[in-house]
């Protein structure tokens, strides 16, 4: 524990995880994390397959509930921003990509209010950020793949939430698509948002993610991107 | 000509409270369908349709052929296997449809054993084929006051219920409003289906659900628009199978649900949407394309 200084104001934990052990049933798949993610960190959680890396954002997010320990979290549940790797969505149900989008709107329109034209016009800013202005009134399903994870992106940014987690963000990507969407990662991260993503391309994370985690069942590291690595390297696990 | 094809619905009361009966439940029960096509959810709707009859038959077991007996019996039935269903696909290894069907079979021998302890064979026929064409002023009532709180209350659902078709996982983040919006959309559909057996019999009801929303896809692709387009084929479904009914004499019910299926038949065939004339006029485009080596 370090005492304030009066100078440096700290940024106070958006989550924070006290001993927190993650699985289903009996099967322990994240053992024993310890840490916080103070609020405008930009981490990347990085680790072999099976690492444990989306059991330990589902934790996070209040989707599943730790064996051990406590995670706390500042906002409620709804006030985070999720992108789940594998999307449940269903392709082929007749739904307007702008309609999508607008989905994103729900902490504000639950199940009855009407888009107020605020909201209405953030919902069309968001589809501009991500370049699909000219599919903005096209079905879901005559997206190609990369214009669907711009799309599922735009309604993050109509969510407009202080803690964004990303699983997997950029798997079956085309190369434009990332650029794009790493812009829109950055201008989270300059707005001081809290950014928590799982990649597995450590040259990406290298070059721009400024905090990594990395786990394999347990945290081998956890701090700024560079001594991370190297730290996991001393430790000379393979990932 | 066309005043004598419709002249029966201008002379005979029994007619004319047929016909109000099935737009009743046409515009109660054919949105709905949409909804369970969608979720690809129709066996649901047929599963569903047969739970009712134990209800319905244990309250003609103790009240004899009482309208509000029948209708609390089966409601009562139909939301507890809707409820039981729910319960084992959660718990269970078994899918959703697989635990309906179970339940289905068990409850439908068990309503025809019901019946079959103290009504004659009449009283059965009642039940699976329905009475279209002697609707009295309370079935008539029930019928239009179902089609009404259905439709008021679809749409109060309407928003989570349609995210939760294609997006369960990001409801889930927000909290349980989808789960409320999918437990009362079986409400509704259960308290449609009882609706409806009075005038089309337990084993029938369902075809205003799932047919016409089954026909309206192939011409329309909104939800919206499918849910309008699936009403306007079962209201020309209900009229022709009530005339064909009339002037051929053959049963009512059996009419209606067979003119609703050749709706059905012919939209999947000539519809501008997936059909298979749409499907064999691509293939022809295309190989035209590839005789002329034409790029589009």
């Amino acid at each position: 524990m370090t005492a304030l200084t009066p100078t440096l104001q700290a940024q106070p934990a958006d989550l924070v995880l006290n001993h927190v052990s993650l699985g289903y049933g009996e099967t322990v798949i994240v053992r024993d994390v310890h840490g916080e993610f103070t609020a405008g960190t930009m981490t990347a959680i990085v680790g072999p397959n099976g690492a444990g890396k989306s059991t330990l954002l589902k934790g996070l997010l209040g989707l599943l509930r730790p064996l051990r320990g406590t995670i706390e979290s500042r906002y409620p549940r709804s006030a985070l921003g999720y992108l789940a790797q594998a999307s449940e969505v269903e392709t082929q149900f007749p739904v307007h990509v702008e309609d999508f989008v607008a989905v994103g709107l729900w902490t504000r329109i639950g199940g009855l209010r009407a888009v107020a034209r605020t909201l209405a016009r953030r919902v069309d800013e968001a589809i501009v950020a991500v370049g699909l202005q000219d599919q903005a009134s096209h079905w879901i399903g005559e997206l190609s793949g990369g214009q669907f994870q711009r799309m599922r992106f735009a309604r993050l940014l109509a969510q407009d939430p202080s803690v964004i987690l990303l699983d997997e963000p950029f798997s079956g990507v085309d190369e434009p698509t990332v650029l794009t969407l790493l812009q829109l990662i950055h201008a989270w991260h300059a707005q001081g948002r809290t950014v928590i993503a799982v990649l597995h391309d450590r040259q990406l994370v290298r070059t721009h993610f400024p905090q990594t985690l990395v786990l394999a069942e347990r945290v081998l590291a956890w701090g700024d991107t560079r001594s991370a690595f190297d730290a996991q390297e001393l430790v000379g696990a393979r990932a | 000509m066309i005043g004598e094809i419709w002249s029966p619905f201008a002379e005979y009361g029994f007619m004319r409270r047929a016909l109000a009966g099935c737009l009743a439940l046409s515009a109660g029960a054919a949105p709905l369908g949409t909804i369970l096509l969608l979720r690809r959810m129709s066996l649901v709707g047929d599963a569903m349709s047969h739970a009712i009859l134990p209800g319905a038959a244990l309250g003609y077991l103790i009240f004899g052929l009482s309208l509000p007996a029948m209708s609390i019996g089966g409601l009562l039935a139909g939301l507890l296997v809707a409820l039981l269903s729910g319960v084992v696909t959660r718990h269970t290894a078994l899918r959703e449809d697989a635990s309906f069907a179970g339940f289905y079979l068990i409850s439908l021998a068990l309503g025809v054993l019901l019946i079959s302890l103290r009504g004659s064979n009449v009283d059965l026929l009642h039940v699976l084929f329905g009475s279209v064409l002697a609707l009295d002023d309370p079935t008539l009532l029930l019928t239009a006051s179902i089609a009404t709180v259905s439709l008021l209350a679809l749409a109060l659902i309407y928003r989570p219920l349609i995210v939760e078709c294609f997006d369960p996982g990001f409801l889930r983040m927000q909290g349980r409003q989808g789960e409320l919006a999918h437990a009362v959309f079986m409400a509704l559909l259960v308290l449609n289906l009882v609706g409806g057996f009075h005038s089309l019999g337990t084993l029938m009801s369902v075809a205003f659900v799932v047919l016409p929303a089954a026909a309206a896809r192939f011409w329309v692709r909104g939800v919206g628009p499918q849910m309008a387009m699936a009403v306007v084929v079962a209201v020309l479904g209900s009229v022709i199978g009530l005339l064909v009914s009339f002037h051929v004499g053959i049963a009512a019910s059996a009419a209606i649900t067979l003119s609703l299926g050749s709706l059905y038949a012919l939209s999947l065939s000539v519809g501008p949407l997936g059909s298979v004339l749409a499907h064999r006029r691509q293939a022809a485009k295309h190989i035209v394309r590839l005789k002329t080596g034409v790029s589009p």
